[in-house]
Parts: C-alpha cells; structure tokens; sequence
C-alpha cells in the first residue's frame, strides 16, 4: 500500500478520506450542539455520554489522529505543490478566475485550526481533560467543568463578545474551507464526473452552509441570552 | 478601416537554463488590431535584428491552434486574456491602445525555461511515453464498425482527445501539476473499448511518470480547466483518479 504514500493520487486520496471523516464528525458534532438550545437537560446527557467514558476517550484519540494525518498531509502536499511551481515566480499576477477558497486552501485550513486550539481549550480541556487528569493534577480542580455545570459554562462563554466573535470567525474560515473541501473530496476519490461535477459543487456549499449556520447559532443564542432577551 | 494601437511589451529575456533572467521593455507602435500576437512579436523581433540587438525566443508552428507548440504566460493568463484560443489565435484587438503586455514562458519546475520565452516540454513526451498508447500488432486493421461505440463515449473520447499538450495548465495551476494533461491522455482510450484493454496498467504508468517528473499535485482549484485552450474538461481528473484507484486496489 505504499501507494498512498508515494503517488500524487494516492495522497490526495487519503487527503480526501479523512475530510470526508472530518465532514461526518463536523455534522455529528453540528446535531448535538442544537440540543444546547433546546434542551439543557438532554445536552447534560450528552456531555455525560461523552464525557470520560472509554468510548468518548477512544473516539477522541482517534480523532486526534485523523486531524494529524490530515494536516500532515496538507503540509507535505503543499510544499511538494510549491516546490512544483519551479523557481522563478511569473511577474504578472494570476489572472485566471478560479474560486477564491481552493487557492486558500492550507491557509484556511491554518485559521480553522487556530480556532480548534481554543475551542478546545475552551471545552475539551476544561471538561474531558480535566476530569480525566484533576485526580492526578491538583491544579486543574479549579478549572474543571462537569457535564451539570456545562450550561453555566457556555453562558459564562458566550456571554463575551469577544469569543462570540473569534468562534464566527473560525466558523467563516470552516465554512470556506468546506465550500471547497465537500465536493473536492469527490472529486479526488473519482466519484465524479461531467453531470455530477456541477451538482456536487451545488451539494458541497449546501453542505457547507448547514453545518456552519448550526455551529454559528450556538454561540449567537446563547449571547443573546446573556443579554437578557426573554423570548431565548 | 484598419485600426492601430501603440503598446509597450515587458518581455521574460533569459539567455539560457541556467542563467538568471529579467523583464526588458520594449515599445512598438502602429500595430494594426488585425496582427496576430505572434506576428506581433514578428514585427518586434525584425526591430530588434536590425537594430543589431538578439530577437526573442518564442515557440510556435501550426499558427492555427493545432500543434500546441506557442506558449506564452501574457497578462497573467497562459495563451493570453482571449478565451478557448491558443497564443496564435489571439490578436491584438484584444489589447488596448497604450496598454503594456508582460510577456512571461511558462513557469513550472516541469518545464524548465531553454532560453527567452522557450521551455522544454519534453516532459510530456515522457509521460506520453510511459502508456499514452495502445499496444496494436501490425497488420490489416480490424473494420471500424466491427466494434460498437456508443454516441455518448465516442462524443466524450473525443473531447478528452482535443487536447493538444500545450501544458497551458500547468503554467496555470499554481501547484504546477499536469493532471489536466494525463487525465485527458489517459480518458481518451480509457473511454473506448481498444483502450480499455491496457486502461489500468495505463494509468499507473502515466501517473508514476508525471509524479517523477517532478509535476505537483491536484488540489481541484479548476483553474487548468478555465485556461485550457481546448475546455478539456476537470471531469477527465475524476476519471484518471478513478481509473488509477481502482488499479491500485486491484492490485
């Protein structure tokens, strides 16, 4: 198989498989914040479900991996694409009308992943993380979030204007990167062809707009009920 | 009536591989709108010569579009700001009176620059080399008719078959890859029953080589497909991708 290693193809087809495995951990992930707003009952059982059973932990360790692979290979492919481009660099500016998300590919891919350090600063250290490790780990007592208290936590979150603005960000730059990543996937792994090129393009930006607008209504409820607006 | 523009060119000049190269400028004047780009740089080319100076090294042959021999990287677009032509076709009722044209080869560590505005594109010879072909044994040809194609395949082959190998997709990828290229190379026999035959063996072949070659990789910005004097089309991609997995999972 080492293939997938070694040809320009085999790599994009890893590249691929693991996006497709982000995407579907992106919308799983997109439902259960919607219980958040709904109910605060049902979403404490979640995060208890979730939380430092061995299941959630070993799904979180195989995520890592997925993540890494994925980054590893976007850094890898990038720079062998630079290294392609040759040394002299064309004076006049690429002229030639392409969306602008497939030629950001890797910086996109850079900002989403500096909103994930502090979306998991946020949540998965102060929860799992810590609940994990605050036997061990005197410090981290103090910072420990249980699944009871998650609502209070998010209200505390969101309630700064700040981080409701840095976590729309990361959501915008997500959504970039998914308008282009959703239907390249397809088209990397062959599942594509002349009808299906425009309609998978079509499909990859509804997608996109789903899991984003279910992300982005989170931290946008729950601002807004800081501010004490009663009908949220 | 004829009409004339006065331009000034910013032209790529470099005496060889190895050295380093610069943009010179040139000006021309009472250029008919009605000239050719490459006559264009004809006319310039005779100034030059008699002005005692080196003319500009350019590619081109057929002058019809045919050949895929002209080049050239003009205003940021290969084969220049007309659409579904090559550098021959253009003419200079594209260009605005006063305008400066910059001029640039093809760039890509696959196609090295030979001097001026020529690169070596021998590198799709190689990879046309390493299974761009269908392995016939001599003698009669078998009748045509024999085989039954249908309309939709036979239509789709020979779209993929427009291609001419004038790798302006890869001097306007920005990862410099020639999948555009092989896909197109590999489509037009894989979607007929004589190709089939070596289709896998094909695909591997073709794709190992533009790998070594030191071409990039794919990242589906399409703008190979936008640039392509021939619309070839990006679908080609999904099919060499699909006709290389599926060899390599056979395997």
């Amino acid at each position: 198989m080492s293939w997938l290693l070694n040809s320009s193809i085999g790599r994009k087809f890893i590249m691929a498989l693991s996006g497709c495995a982000l995407v579907l951990f992106l919308i799983f992930h997109m439902c259960m914040n919607l219980v958040s707003f709904i109910s605060m009952d049902g979403y404490i059982m979640i995060c208890e479900f979730l939380g430092t059973n061995w299941y959630a932990v070993a799904a979180t360790v195989a995520l890592v991996g997925l993540i890494l692979i994925h980054i590893l290979y976007a850094l890898f492919l990038t720079l062998q694409n630079r290294r392609a481009r040759g040394g002299d660099k064309y004076g006049s500016s690429n002229l030639t009308d392409v969306a602008w998300s497939s030629k950001n590919m890797f910086v996109l891919g850079l900002v989403v992943l500096a909103f994930l350090l502090l979306h998991l600063y946020d949540f998965w250290f102060k929860m799992m993380f810590a609940e994990l490790f605050a036997g061990k780990i005197h410090a981290l007592h103090s910072i420990v979030v249980l699944p009871a208290e998650v609502g209070g936590h998010m209200n505390m979150l969101f309630g700064n204007p700040i981080k409701v603005v840095l976590y729309l960000i990361g959501i915008a730059a997500l959504w970039f990167h998914l308008s282009h990543g959703v239907w390249s996937m397809f088209q990397s792994s062959g599942f594509n062809g002349r009808t299906w090129l425009p309609r998978l393009k079509v499909i990859g930006t509804i997608v996109a707009t789903l899991i984003c607008l279910g992300f982005a209504i989170v931290p946008i409820i729950f601002y807004l009920r800081s501010l004490g607006l009663g009908i949220l | 009536m004829e009409k004339t523009i006065n331009i000034s060119l910013k032209v790529w000049r470099q005496r060889g591989p190895k050295e380093k190269g610069a943009f010179e400028t040139y000006s021309l004047e009472k250029i008919s709108t009605d000239t050719s780009f490459l006559e264009m740089l004809d006319i310039l080319n005779e100034k030059l010569i008699n002005e005692g100076k080196e003319p500009i090294v350019f590619d081109h042959d057929c002058r019809e579009g045919i050949c895929g021999m002209c080049s050239l990287y003009i205003n940021g677009h290969p084969h220049g700001p007309d659409e579904d032509v090559t550098t021959c076709q253009l003419h200079m009722r594209k260009f605005k009176d006063g305008e400066t044209i910059t001029i640039e080869p093809w760039r890509s560590a696959g196609f090295p620059v030979i001097r001026d505005l020529m690169v070596d594109r021998t590198a799709f010879d190689k990879i046309m080399q390493a299974g761009g072909y269908t392995s016939i044994n001599v003698g009669g040809a078998q009748d045509a008719n024999a085989i039954p194609i249908s309309k939709e395949d036979a239509d789709e082959a020979m779209d993929s078959a427009s291609c001419i190998g004038c790798g302006a997709c890869v001097a306007a990828c920005k990862n410099g890859s020639a999948m555009l290229f092989v896909s197109a190379k590999v489509s037009q026999l894989a979607l007929l029953p004589q190709g089939r035959i070596e289709a896998a063996k094909r695909a591997k072949a073709m794709v190992a080589q533009m790998d070594e070659l030191g071409f990039g990789n794919c990242t589906n910005t399409g703008a190979c497909e936008v640039e392509c004097p021939k619309n070839v089309s990006i679908s080609n991609i999904a099919r060499l991708n699909r006709e290389f997995l599926k060899a390599k999972f056979k395997d």
